[in-house]
């Protein structure tokens, strides 16, 4: 081959690789010029729910940069438009008011937790618009709306659903175990938990023999947890916020909390820095999760997601490994977004009709709603705290730590029981 | 002439605000005008016992909270209207302002401070443990699409709002320019000297506690059903007792509108910034501006004006 | 579910978290109780010094309780100057009661915002090697995590109450209080007194910050949940009395505990501050005021 050939065939090359990039960048050019498509929410940046509102919004972002980057929906690009509600419900019904009026958004997603989505479910429903929300707990309960769709894995009932999966794990313990205590803290999630412990111990023939709650603000749980072993319970059932957990798991601790099977409701222990510090004392414990590093849930996409969650967390204070909320958040756009490119419009009544029968391929697996906007089967997964380190928050980077023992199906060890003898 | 001129504004305002639901006006400004109203009404109920006697409340949250959950209780128990429900909720509150104001007025000013604190957290404790108004878990309260002639609820909320906000302006003033009003500016100066010369100060302590009950119950009476759910930690939220001390102080605690002015200026500063910033810096700008004016102007913006007026005119 | 043991335990328990509210109290007891001074932000004061022994101990391991007394020292510089600004602001003008607390509303914000823009809101721990252990006595088991702080704040009230009782500044401190034109005569300067006086008072919130995150995680706006009983504690103690703090906070330590333990814990504020607003109807000066 002459040198002329050869040069000619390299210009070539480097002229077709040339148009190759620009073809690949004609897309999101060509989306960046239309009109973008916006989805409004409120979220709690700061206040008490902050922790997990700004986790959240992490996750919205990477998932808009990644739709973006894939040319948009519809060919337009997503823009959010969203403001800080504060955890203070009185100021939801305004910023949805503000996002549907004045900002004039497409498609509006819920803020996190039952407290601020309530407040925005009047306004949304007399706009009869899609509302994908985030975390709440049997909201749809006193609403009946028909377009709402809760990304959180409860289940159809969810009240119950939520720790059906603790009791049937306990019941299959050798001896069956017959007593439980349930305590809860006086906040609206956590009696709801416990509410649902409560229905559930009975259904089995469970005998309650400790049934109280405590303010969230208790500093010191000793006397909780030595009240608990005075009545000497096979099972406890905890329904609680980060502070508290920490405070439970700490107390049951240095009391030596005797019970066969200890956890439940736990909010908090799903956090790498609550994990890291508390360490060993969490070993043994069983309670709810919604995703863990286990090899039976590497669904798709997740791991890739979580490492750009990783990066994007760093520095900003939220949870640093995101295993808990953040997947979720992902997931609940996701789910928008793919009815949005299915039925290649934004009528709402058309994406509510797709939403209620599709299953979505998600980062947290398959999603498939029931008929009131809850999972169709509950997905509350029951994990126990195995072989943990102290003071390490990348062991639970990764597999074994949080083995999960329920449901059947993303079952991924044995359980350990007792607890503590 | 004054009088009717102050009545006439009144009026005036009520009706502006019965001709915005008639136009087609974005159903946000109901929503905001709402939280700023709502506000309005904590600040001037706070000002008549803090401002015009020097008796500072630190519980207001509890009287809001307390407001609240009457009319939900009420609308659970009988479904009563919300005229009822409002009236209900200021006979309970203005009660307990009366049995707070009789066990420890008699007391320091810092006592009695405390005395509120105590009793907010000795009421939550007691909703948080009520399990017929929901308890900690909170309740849903679900509102009819339309109401009356209102095209949608937030118009008819936002109505009532303005009508108690304008009712709860003319009672403070009558209050403030009245012997009751003196009486109650003579007990702020020098409480001794004022009982020395005749002042029937403890009474006139409970009626101001009494009407600042009252009034704060009135703000929280609708509160149920302009956020559909209610727990007690939102109803006694820390930011309800934070406003309402920090309006009247920047507007200016010696004068009735002092109070308006400060919440309709930090209520609309607020929204706004909500909308606009929208981040931690919202709440900083809140702590820094009451800082700020705190420092720079302790008699509010009416205390400036007035010295601006006296430079003026002299 | 009454047995010996539960009430032995709760009684324990009840001492050893009466201790960490008087730590938390004791700087108020001071600000509020003898200086007048009603400084809202203190539990925020008590935050910072959280995220100081956090910051400290994760860097460097070193002991909260150490970090705390180590950084005291600039606590007592800052809250100096903050009571500079207070005394421009207020004092001087005679408007201190109402403005001043507004302008510690502000403070609080502030704090807490600063927090959040720089630390984030995720829950922070401290980790040390006597977190999780229990020393059992008899039926009587005693957890370290509430010893530390407990035996750390007994130590703390002692000496301050030593240094205003036997030093010449801590009389004038109790003086000021008292009767501001005496020390005048005498020859003392009240702003000086009152300003070191809560530089003294902010910088024990060094050390109870340091025992805050002993016991539990802490994230920016924890403190709120201290301010009703810090207040309660000053108020029951008698208004300044630094012994009437201490026991005041060992009393309200005791109730929540006991009632934790036999009534079910979710009483246990209506208890508490039952209590307190009993006091102030039948006994206004607190329990161990002067009347």
């Amino acid at each position: 081959m002459s040198d002329t050939l050869k040069g000619m065939l390299h210009f070539t090359g480097r002229v077709l690789g040339a148009l190759a990039i620009a073809l690949a960048l004609a897309g999101p050019v060509a989306a960046q010029e239309k009109k973008p498509i916006k989805i409004g929410f409120s979220m709690a940046l700061t206040g008490g729910l902050a922790g997990a509102g700004k986790a959240a919004l992490i996750a919205m972002e990477i998932w808009r940069d990644d739709v973006n980057k894939k040319g948009g929906l519809l060919g337009r690009p997503v823009e959010f438009v969203y403001y800080d509600d504060a955890t203070q419900p009185a100021k939801v019904p305004g910023i949805y008011s503000k996002l549907l009026d004045v900002d004039k958004v497409d498609l509006v997603v819920s803020s996190y937790g039952t407290n601020e989505i309530a407040p925005a479910m009047p306004i949304v429903m007399r706009k009869k618009l899609v509302f994908p929300s985030l975390f709440g707990l049997a909201v749809n309960d006193e609403f009946n709306y028909d377009r709402y769709f809760q990304i959180m894995p409860a289940g159809p009932k969810p009240k119950t659903d939520w720790s059906g999966g603790f009791f049937e794990l306990a019941l299959a313990q050798k001896p069956r175990p017959t007593t439980i205590a349930i305590v809860a803290a006086d906040a609206e999630f956590a009696l709801n938990a416990a509410a649902g412990a409560r229905e559930n111990a009975k259904k089995f023939g469970l005998k309650i023999v400790y049934d109280r709650t405590y303010p969230p603000a208790t500093t010191d749980f000793t006397p909780i947890v030595r009240a608990i072993q005075a009545t000497n319970p096979d099972i406890v059932y905890v329904g609680s916020y980060p502070p508290d957990s920490t405070g439970m798991v700490k107390a049951a601790n240095e009391v030596g909390l005797k019970t066969k099977l200890f956890g439940g409701g736990m909010v908090g222990l799903q956090f790498a820095a609550i994990q890291k510090n508390l360490g060993p004392m969490l070993n043994g414990i069983v309670n709810y999760d919604f995703w863990v590093p286990e090899p039976t849930l590497k669904f798709p996409g997740v791991e890739q997601f979580l490492a750009k969650y990783k990066e994007a967390a760093k520095d900003k204070g939220v949870d640093p490994l995101g295993h808990y909320l953040p997947p979720y958040a992902y997931a609940y756009l996701e789910v928008l977004g793919q009815s949005v490119e299915a039925v290649k419009s934004l009528d709402q009544a058309k994406l509510a009709a797709h939403m209620h029968k599709t299953t979505f391929d998600t980062v947290v697996g398959k999603v498939k709603f029931g008929k009131n906007g809850e999972w169709e089967r509950s997905r509350v997964l029951f994990v126990q705290f195995r072989d943990v380190k102290p003071d390490n928050l990348e062991q639970f980077a990764g597999p074994g730590k949080r083995v999960v023992l329920h449901p059947k199906e993303w079952k991924s060890g044995d359980i350990v029981y007792p607890y503590k003898k | 002439m004054k009088i009717s001129v102050f009545w006439g504004s009144i009026a005036l305002v009520f009706l502006a605000g019965l001709g915005l639901t008639q136009t087609a006006v974005n159903p946000y400004y109901f929503n905001a005008l709402y939280v700023i109203l709502q506000a309005t009404i904590m600040a001037v109920a706070w000002n008549i016992l803090g401002g015009f006697t020097g008796y500072v409340n630190f519980g207001s949250a509890a009287f809001f909270a307390v407001g609240a959950y009457t009319s939900i209780a009420l609308d659970k128990a009988l479904g009563l209207p919300l005229p009822l429900l409002i009236l209900a909720a200021a006979a309970v509150c203005g009660l307990i302002g009366l049995g707070v104001g009789y066990l420890t007025l008699r007391l320091k000013g810092v006592y009695f401070a405390i005395a509120t604190l105590a009793m907010a957290i000795v009421i939550e404790t007691f909703v948080n443990n009520w399990s017929y108004v929901g308890g900690a878990r909170g309740v849903y309260i679900l509102t009819p699409e339309k109401h009356l002639w209102f095209d949608t609820y937030i118009e008819m909320l936002f109505v009532v709002m303005l009508g108690l906000t304008l009712a709860a302006v003319a009672i403070s003033r009558q209050l403030n320019s009245s012997r009751l009003g003196r009486g109650l500016a003579a007990i702020r100066d020098d409480e001794l000297a004022a009982e020395c010369a005749g002042v029937p100060t403890l009474r006139l302590k409970l009626v101001s506690t009494t009407v600042m009950g009252a009034m704060m119950g009135v703000a929280g009476a609708p509160y149920p059903f302009f956020v559909t759910f209610v727990d007690p930690i939102s109803a006694f939220n820390l930011f309800v007792a934070v406003n309402a001390i920090a309006m009247p102080m920047i507007g200016g605690t010696a004068h009735w509108i002092g109070p308006v002015i400060g919440a309709l200026l930090v209520g609309s500063l607020q929204e706004i910034i909500t909308v606009t910033i929208s981040s931690e810096l919202n709440v900083l700008l809140v702590g820094i501006m009451l800082v700020l004016f705190i420092t720079l102007a302790p008699q509010g913006i009416v205390g400036l004006a007035q010295k601006l007026h006296r430079r003026i005119f002299r | 579910m009454f047995s010996f043991d539960l009430l032995a335990n709760g009684l324990v328990a009840g001492i050893l978290l009466g201790g960490f509210y008087a730590a938390v109290a004791i700087g108020l007891a001071i600000t509020f109780g003898q200086l007048d001074i009603v400084n809202i932000a203190h539990p925020a004061f008590v935050i910072v010094g959280s995220y100081i022994a956090w910051i400290l101990n994760s860097r460097l391991g070193l002991d909260p309780v150490l970090i705390g007394v180590m950084v005291a020292p600039v606590f007592f510089f800052v809250g100096a100057a903050i009571y500079r600004i207070y005394y421009a602001a207020f004092e001087r003008t005679g408007q201190e009661s109402l403005s001043g607390l507004a302008f510690f509303f502000g403070v609080m914000f502030i704090i807490e915002v600063a927090l959040i823009l720089v630390y984030g809101v995720d829950y922070r721990l401290v980790t040390t090697g006597y977190i999780g252990k229990t020393i059992e006595i008899g039926v009587v088991g005693i957890p370290l995590r509430m010893a530390v702080p407990f035996l750390v704040a007994s130590a703390l009230t002692a000496g301050i109450y030593l240094y205003l009782s036997r030093t010449f500044m801590g009389r004038a401190i109790l003086a000021v209080a008292q009767d501001r034109l005496a020390l005048q005569l005498m020859g003392a300067d009240p702003v000086r007194i009152k300003q070191f006086a809560f530089g003294l008072a902010i910088a024990t919130t060094a050390v109870a910050g340091a025992l805050l995150i002993i016991i539990g995680p802490v994230e920016p706006s924890v403190g709120r949940q201290y301010i009703g009983r810090v207040f309660a504690i000053v108020v029951l103690g008698g208004m300044g009395s630094i012994p009437g703090m201490f026991i005041a906070a060992m009393i309200l330590g005791v109730a929540e505990s006991l009632v934790a333990s036999f009534m079910g814990p979710s009483w246990a504020p209506a208890v508490a501050f039952g209590l307190l607003l009993l006091t102030l109807a039948v006994r206004p000066s607190g329990l161990f005021g002067r009347q």
